[in-house]
């Protein structure tokens, strides 16, 4: 009886593969750039303007989780020409002999690229050889500004205490704090609050980090890396620790939707993280040729200009600097004063051994277990 | 009679040849991926099977595997406190289910045939919307500023803060899994013969008597089909967890996700699959031979 129930299950849950399937298939004559990105992250019109000037054709499918990347890439025969994986992961992809080293003789734009950021590359990519910046922020605090208040009176929210410290935490409790769900992320800021080195190799920091982080966890919501967007905007939660430019879109959309939610991002005091996600071309990549021209394509100042105007986010170009829109440029959150870039700092791979024992403390952070 | 019996066989073939693609096969690559030990390379994990070095090469792979990654398994708390936790949202879920389903089951067995249709359909019919789409619209209906606040705050009651808690999952997969529970119950008690409970009747059972003596013990079959149907999807459930609970709750889906995602451990997250495999596997197995011993004992 019950195996009659299973063969309507099967009967169904084929018709679905089947529909999924249709998508796939058919090769073009013409040349193709196949492109894999975080999702909602490039101004459509850019891709459309490249296809004009070169014509080739682009298919851009998106991700949202560097996990999700690495593991596809990792396995190699991806179709993808161009990858955008973060700073932290890079190495890895290196050592693996993921992604291939770039002949920059075919980027004559690479000249354009900012030296004071790109010192900031030099921990995870050395001289520059596999990677081309797309975009860069800090990883930071975004707090709806009026409930904070309410239950932080006289409180300046600048520090990292408002989203570690238990007693802090307690008051917001009620109206629901977020973490990232991305433990080298949340490690780094939290050893760099401890005061450690936020590239430790020492298992000891990372349990200290832990002990805090245990503590913290009764107050803390949910840990998740993309629904504080979401969930600020709307009013939902009061603080998150997330990236600047989700935290700096939620605050659009709030101001969009016309709700009464006033949201702030702020890069605490102690310092904070900063990232990149940068673009590499996987060693298998069918069509490299198309892959390097949308790299020189995208190194021209008033294309990344554009882009950094759709996404909100700065880029490590020094002549589009001054074409990228007064509200972005001049947003000391997106490009931070010297004086705060200072105190900004960059994370690099960890070995296996010690990965493993950070994620298992992590899942202790999340589940008390 | 040769020819005809050749034809039976080839078309029991089928079925074979289906489960040997599409079980087997993936089965024994994720086996053999439990074996294997981590690596930075492309893809993530040694020893590879070098087939230019013929049979040498297939005995290099051999000696590379190891039991190693089981061995590590019972060793950290994190793996059992998962399996019995997944094991517990299932048990407790499917219950529920069963408390929900039988009497909906029944009430839909016991209407007129036109009826019967509409009812059956209005059952499938969440099937035409996507699952994720489903368990995205509960969060609309959960969340704080949700659906079901704003309709308990026009009452003057709550609110109840449900999302991301253990009763939202709750909540989540006896919704997602209400048909599958209700299908085949439907199935064994619409096939009831009437005759049986008037004769009953007239051997002088109350109706609730007769319920209990009658039409519950013959609809067991269909009790175990629903509960198998939902309990072992549930035990490995993923998507409900992740969108509806909240950061403490432990099951198996999210376990194997970190061991592949976060560690790029692949041999770990095949561990792990297998050991679940086998614990659904045994009871399947045992509730099968127990039917065909009834069966036979029937006839």
């Amino acid at each position: 009886m019950w195996t009659k129930a299973l063969g309507t299950a099967a009967v169904l849950a084929m018709s679905v593969t089947l529909a999924a399937c249709g998508q796939g298939g058919g090769a073009a004559k013409e040349q193709t750039l196949k492109i894999y990105n975080w999702s909602d992250y490039i101004d459509p019109q850019i891709l459309a303007d490249f296809t004009k000037e070169t014509g080739i054709k682009v298919q851009y499918d998106t991700f949202d989780s560097n996990e999700i990347l690495e593991t596809k890439v990792l396995q190699g025969n991806t179709g993808y020409d161009i990858v955008a994986p973060s700073n932290h992961n890079i190495p890895r992809y290196i050592i693996a002999g993921a992604i291939a080293p770039l002949d920059k003789s075919k980027l004559p734009n690479n000249k354009n690229l900012w030296p004071d950021i790109m010192s900031h590359m030099e921990p995870f990519d050395p001289g520059q050889k596999y990677t081309v910046p797309y975009m860069w922020g800090t990883i930071g605090i975004g707090y709806n500004v009026k409930e904070v208040a309410k239950r932080l009176p006289g409180v300046n929210i600048d520090s990292w205490s408002v989203v570690f410290d238990p007693a802090n935490l307690a008051k917001l409790k009620d109206c629901g704090v977020y973490y990232l769900d991305a433990s080298e992320d949340m490690y780094a800021v939290a050893l760099n609050y401890l005061g450690k080195d936020p590239n430790s190799k020492n298992v000891a920091d990372y349990q200290a980090a832990t002990d805090m982080m245990v503590k913290a966890r009764p107050f803390i919501r949910k840990f998740h890396s993309s629904e504080y967007v979401e969930a600020l905007a709307n009013g939902d939660i009061c603080v998150a620790v997330g990236y600047s430019g989700d935290i700096l879109q939620a605050k659009t959309r709030a101001e969009e939707a016309k709700n009464g939610v006033e949201l702030a991002y702020v890069i605490p005091k102690e310092g904070s993280q900063v990232w990149f996600d940068v673009f590499a071309i996987p060693a298998d990549a069918p069509n490299p040729t198309a892959a390097y021209k949308f790299l020189d394509y995208m190194l021209r100042p008033e294309v990344i200009a554009k882009a950094s105007n759709y996404t909100q986010y700065a880029n490590a170009n020094l002549p589009a600097t001054p074409m990228v829109d007064a509200s972005v440029r001049g947003d000391p959150n997106v490009y931070p004063t010297p004086d705060l870039f200072k105190r900004l700092f960059v994370t690099t791979t960890k070995d296996q051994a010690l990965l493993r024992e950070v994620t298992r403390m992590w899942t202790r952070v999340q589940t008390g277990q | 009679m040769k020819a005809r019996r050749d034809r039976t066989s080839l078309t029991a073939l089928a079925p074979f040849l289906w489960l040997g693609l599409f079980f087997l096969f993936p089965f024994l690559l994720v086996a053999k991926l439990s074996l294997s030990e981590t690596a930075l390379a492309m893809p993530p994990y040694a020893p590879r099977l070098d087939w230019s070095q013929g049979i040498a090469g297939l005995k290099a792979f051999l000696a590379g595997l190891d039991f190693e990654t089981y061995a590590r398994l019972p060793t950290d708390r994190l793996y059992v406190v998962a399996y019995l936790s997944s094991l517990k949202f299932a048990g407790v879920a499917t219950f529920i289910l069963l408390l929900l389903g039988y009497p909906l089951a029944y009430a839909m067995a016991r209407c007129t045939p036109s009826v019967r249709r509409a009812l059956l359909m209005a059952v499938i019919l969440p099937f035409w919307t996507s699952f994720l789409i489903r368990v995205y619209a509960l969060i609309g209906i959960l969340k704080p500023e949700g659906l079901l606040n704003v309709a308990l705050r026009a009452v003057g009651l709550g609110p109840v803060s449900l999302l991301n808690t253990d009763t939202a999952i709750y909540i989540g997969l006896v919704y997602a899994y209400l048909p599958f529970m209700v299908l085949p119950l439907y199935a064994v008690l619409e096939r009831q013969q009437h005759d049986l409970l008037e004769a009953a009747a007239d051997l002088g059972c109350t109706p609730l008597e007769a319920f209990w003596r009658v039409t519950f013990p013959l609809s067991l079959p269909g009790v175990a089909a629903g509960s198998l149907l939902c309990f072992i999807p549930m035990v490995g459930e993923f998507v409900i967890p992740d969108l509806l609970g909240g950061s403490s709750t432990l099951m198996l889906g999210k376990t194997i996700w970190t061991e592949f995602f976060a560690n790029r451990d692949w041999p770990a997250a095949s561990a792990v699959a297998i050991v679940l495999l086998f614990t659904l596997v045994i009871p399947i197995v045992l509730y099968q031979r127990q039917q065909a011993k009834l069966t036979e004992l029937g006839r």
